[in-house]
């Protein structure tokens, strides 16, 4: 390949095949400074934020959503272009026609989009509404046609919550970077080359799936390229210069949320890459500071503005609009040298330019060898905005290199060569109540699983616990893969994400992995901790069934530190994922586990009874792997130590803690504030943590955010991976964050 | 009570493992139970019982301390013993900082100071990095009133600190009505200036968070309706003592 547009760059493997990593490599300037280059936002972009602002505010009064085309069944070009102020705008192009405006993705389930169409007061076109209950089967039909009783029980009795087998189960990247570096042209015909080598002689069913698959890749970049075109835009060829490469990738995302809504749609790892283009322009006197500042405020704005069109359900899940537009920031290279470049600052800094905002979801990859510049630079933020999440980039290089980039909240996933096949979770607190009732569900009476031998004793016994719990966990495992099984087939049979995977490897290069997770964590091992280390008596009901527990005298709780407890929870994590690797998945995909729950912690604890750990019958679980509110009593870095021994190679999709703390007790000034936060991150990092979230606020500005909502519009806060609009959280939710994750020192 | 060898066990309120505002960076915290003062505006409460509190071997609790360097080191942080008062230990506590000083981690006590300065507490002193001292009151009329003992000690105490170049961070809580007169803190002033060991003087403005605690053991809480002192108030303070 060569092209015009490559002239200033250095060349390399990367301009013989594609590889943007290579070019990454090749081409990008490291920068170990402080912030004080940056610029602050343009004119331009304060009034075109002040339109954004006044949008959201209309949203916001509109009970939740602006406006949805119920009409177009949205498609990578369903749509006329759309603009906000288009002479204003830098970077352009809407997921519909207007901004704000939600689109219909029917190809997901029918009945889903009707439910959340009419729960916003909205009905179905009738026409789509026939074609879709009549001619065109869907995702969701395809799982509920194929489902098992035992997936049924299992999925209603909230054992296996928040299965993607009604909504788009997101979590993969396109890597739209390609879509700025090569042009749509190279990458099709690159595609074409595929369906080349996927001419065969022996034409099985896989290798027509695949032919098929690219196929509809190849049509999808087709589509990326009328769609951008309706922008003014030839997106055929590579992007010649900054503003033009910020478009083309935003193009190849845009394109994305047009096609698919996923539960988790992220961008990658893109400010390092753009950084080159940036930086180049600025040699060249193309481009001021201000003005790259510029680019990035409207491409992040745009960011700020995708919208999915979801089910009452799914926001009790995970509300306030998340899409997990997730963009990994920073890390250090295999070579030693920092990924931080002048663009780490500046995507950060629309944190200051346009306020906080819980998207993208800006995800930085801390390495204790960031330069000291950035890690004060992003603490900082975090101080003022608690809007940035922290992942352990010195962990996942081992294994992932430097080109990885999260999907979602912490499912790290080598971009352009990987994807997952997301499975939400299994709630291990009720499997272990069902394995003191023999199957029966604690709230329903309901025999969910086979029946076996329950617990008969008063008081419940360690070693016959576990001997059953491990039984009952074995069952969850396999139902538990059966649906993923049963989900992805379909999911890739009926709305298979074409764009996205066009914008990978060649289908035989990616890896995919069965991407499982645990709900319940700190309940299931501060459980088991009572049920070892104090006495535990059952109390049935009438009908035998064990409903309560007393416990009498102390037991030692997760999050302080203390191997007798935390061993429990390191073995929990080992054993389970054993289990699910007995399964044969989908695709051979390969298992992995994930400690995370977003908000669900508070939905599974709703439908979860009393457990042995004396927490009561709907009560939140703790988010992620957070111990539960309360049973910390040794301060944060307890915690932190008890989390950072959830082993990581047996939990790679991610293990997730949200951390949060006032300022006060994070330091007496803003110097110290910084300093402690970022020795903490680095000793929390070296000490093999994973992921935190980091807030840092006052209880009594999020009381006051309770009660009046309209005062705080941007006001975020991070639980378990996201990062949300404190206002958008159910009452609920609030009340979960504000109890368990903050605590006044006292 | 139970006997228990007074060198290498301690009674423990409960320890904070990211403490940041008790000495410099991050600092492991060890609450020490048992106090004899009677401070009015106390908000550790729960802590003055010598006979409550958990015992715990100083192998125990240096296994624990040790479990944190990742963070106290870097930070140019340390172990800070507080309460209670801590120097109702000494016993322990000059095993503790001894062992501490062996492994490279800084030593810190918040004392009132008021204690008299034997052969133990010289040895413990000669272990400790620095000395969080809060000045109850620096007028000891006053002070009698607010935390049941003469300043006598203290101010000895301070004195001593400063003879022997111990680095000190004075403490004063500014609790409105109590301890911001503007003689008392002037008067204050000169003492503080009479010393040449202080590093940094910390105003601590009074807050009612502790109340509760009180509440929770059937005592009344003595300073009902005092409200918290504000940021102006700590300014105000701020400007007499002229920091």
């Amino acid at each position: 390949m060569n092209f015009e547009q490559w002239k200033d760059f250095t060349t390399g493997k990367w301009t013989k095949e594609i590889d943007v990593r290579d070019f990454i490599q090749r081409n990008y300037t490291p920068y170990e400074g402080d912030e004080s280059f940056l610029e602050g936002a343009t004119e331009r972009t304060k009034k075109l934020w002040d339109d954004v602002l006044a949008l959201y505010e209309k949203e916001r009064e509109n009970g939740g959503v602006l406006d949805a085309d119920t009409k177009t069944p949205s498609a990578v070009n369903a749509y006329e272009a759309g603009y906000i102020d288009k002479d204003l705008e830098q970077i352009v192009g809407l997921q519909t026609d207007a901004p704000l405006k939600r689109a219909i993705m029917p190809n997901g389930g029918i009945r889903i989009v009707e439910k959340s169409a009419e729960s916003y007061g909205l009905k179905v076109d009738p026409e789509v509404d026939y074609i879709y209950h009549n001619l065109r089967k869907t995702h969701n039909d395809g799982v509920f046609s194929v489902y098992t009783p035992d997936i049924r029980a299992a999925r209603s009795s909230h054992l296996l919550t928040g299965l993607p087998d009604g909504y788009g189960r997101g979590r993969i990247i396109g890597d739209y970077r390609r879509v700025a570096l090569y042009g749509v042209d190279a990458l099709i015909a690159e595609k074409k080359e595929e369906l080349d080598v996927l001419n065969v002689d022996e034409f099985t069913e896989d290798i027509i799936r695949e032919r098929e698959e690219v196929s509809d890749q190849i049509k999808a970049l087709n589509d990326l390229k009328a769609m951008a075109e309706k922008y003014g835009f030839d997106i055929s060829v590579p992007a010649k210069n900054a503003k033009e490469a910020i478009q083309w990738l935003y193009f190849g995302y845009l394109g994305a949320i047009k096609d698919q809504n996923g539960a988790a749609m992220s961008i990658g790892r893109t400010s390092t890459f753009l950084d080159i283009y940036i930086e180049n322009d600025l040699k060249k006197g193309l481009l001021t500071e201000k003005e790259a500042q510029e680019l990035m405020d409207h491409f992040v704005m745009k960011l700020r503005l995708v919208r999915f069109l979801r089910a009452p359900e799914y926001n009790a899940l995970f509300s306030g609009d998340p899409v997990w537009v997730t963009e990994s920031i920073g890390g250090m290279g295999v070579d030693g040298r920092t990924l931080v470049t002048k663009n780490s600052f500046r995507i950060l800094h629309t944190l200051n330019t346009l306020g906080p905002a819980p998207e993208p979801n800006l995800t930085v990859l801390w390495s204790t060898r960031l330069p000291e510049g950035f890690k004060k630079f992003t603490t900082k933020l975090s101080i003022k905005t608690s809007s940035i999440q922290y992942e352990n980039d010195d962990l996942m290089r081992v294994t992932l290199g430097d080109d990885y980039g999260i999907a979602c909240c912490v499912s790290a996933m080598r971009i352009g060569k990987q994807m997952q096949f997301f499975g939400a979770r299994a709630n291990l607190a009720k499997t272990l109540l069902y394995a003191i009732n023999g199957g029966r569900d604690e709230l329903s009476g309901k025999q969910v699983a086979p029946k076996f031998e329950g617990i008969t004793s008063e008081y419940l016994d360690y070693d016959e616990v576990m001997q059953k719990f491990d039984t009952m966990m074995e069952y969850v495992a396999k139902i538990y893969i059966k649906a993923l099984n049963a989900i992805h087939y379909m999911h890739d049979k009926y709305s298979y994400e074409a764009l996205e995977m066009a914008l990978h490897d060649r289908n035989e290069d990616v890896l995919r992995t069965m991407a499982c997770g645990i709900a319940g964590l700190s309940v299931v091992v501060d459980s088991l901790s009572a049920i070892k280390y104090a006495k535990v008596k059952t109390i049935r009901n009438d009908d035998g069934l064990v409903v309560d527990y007393k416990i009498e005298g102390d037991f030692p709780k997760f999050g302080n530190d203390d191997d007798r407890v935390d061993q429990i929870a390191v073995n929990l994590v080992k054993t389970f994922l054993n289990k699910l690797q007995k399964h044969q998945t989908y695709r051979h995909s390969k298992h992995t586990l994930s400690i995370l729950t977003i908000t669900s912690n508070v939905v599974y604890g709703k439908n979860t009874g009393n457990t042995p750990d004396g927490r009561r019958a709907g009560e939140p679980f703790g988010p992620g792997a957070n111990p539960l509110h309360g049973r910390d009593t040794n301060g944060s870095l307890a915690v932190l130590n008890s989390i950072a021994k959830l082993p990581y190679e047996y939990s790679e999709d991610g293990i997730s803690y949200t951390f949060a703390i006032t300022p006060a007790a994070l330091g007496k000034e803003e110097n110290a504030r910084v300093a402690n936060l970022v020795n903490m991150l680095d000793g929390y990092f070296a000490s093999t943590g994973h992921h935190i979230n980091v807030n840092v606020f006052d209880r009594a500005l999020l009381l006051d955010a309770m009660d009046h909502p309209e005062k705080y519009p941007q006001l975020t806060i991070r639980v378990s991976g996201y990062a949300v609009n404190f206002i958008k959280l159910t009452r609920e939710q609030q009340l979960d964050v504000i109890n368990r994750t903050i605590q006044d020192r006292i | 009570m139970e006997k228990y060898d007074k060198s290498v066990f301690a009674k423990i309120h409960s320890i904070e493992s990211f403490g940041t505002v008790d000495g410099p960076g991050i600092r492991f915290v060890i609450f020490m139970q048992g106090c004899m003062l009677k401070c009015k505006y106390c908000h550790n409460r729960d802590t003055w019982d010598v006979h409550a509190g958990n015992l715990i071997s100083l192998e125990d609790l240096l296994a624990k301390i040790e479990r944190y360097k990742n963070y106290i080191l870097p930070s140019g942080g340390g172990v800070t013993v507080t309460g209670g008062e801590p120097l109702l230990q000494v016993k322990f506590l000059i095993n503790l900082f001894k062992e501490l000083k062996k492994r490279g981690i800084p030593t810190a006590i918040d004392t009132s100071g008021m204690v008299n300065i034997t052969d133990e507490i010289k040895e413990l002193l000669s272990y400790t990095d620095l000395v969080l001292l809060d000045i109850k009151h620096i007028n000891d009329q006053k002070c009698k009133d607010l935390v049941g003992f003469s300043n006598k000690r203290e101010l000895a105490f301070a004195r001593y600190l400063s003879d022997n170049n111990i680095p000190v961070w004075i403490r004063q809580v500014i609790i409105h009505g109590y301890t911001d007169d503007k003689e008392d803190l002037l008067e204050l002033k000169k003492f503080i200036e009479s010393l040449n060991n202080v590093k940094k003087v910390e105003l601590m403005p009074y807050h009612e968070l502790g109340k509760f605690k009180w509440e929770n053991l059937g005592f009344n809480y003595e300073l009902e309706g005092v409200p918290a002192a504000t940021s102006e108030d700590i300014g105000r303070a701020k400007k007499i003592l002229g920091i």
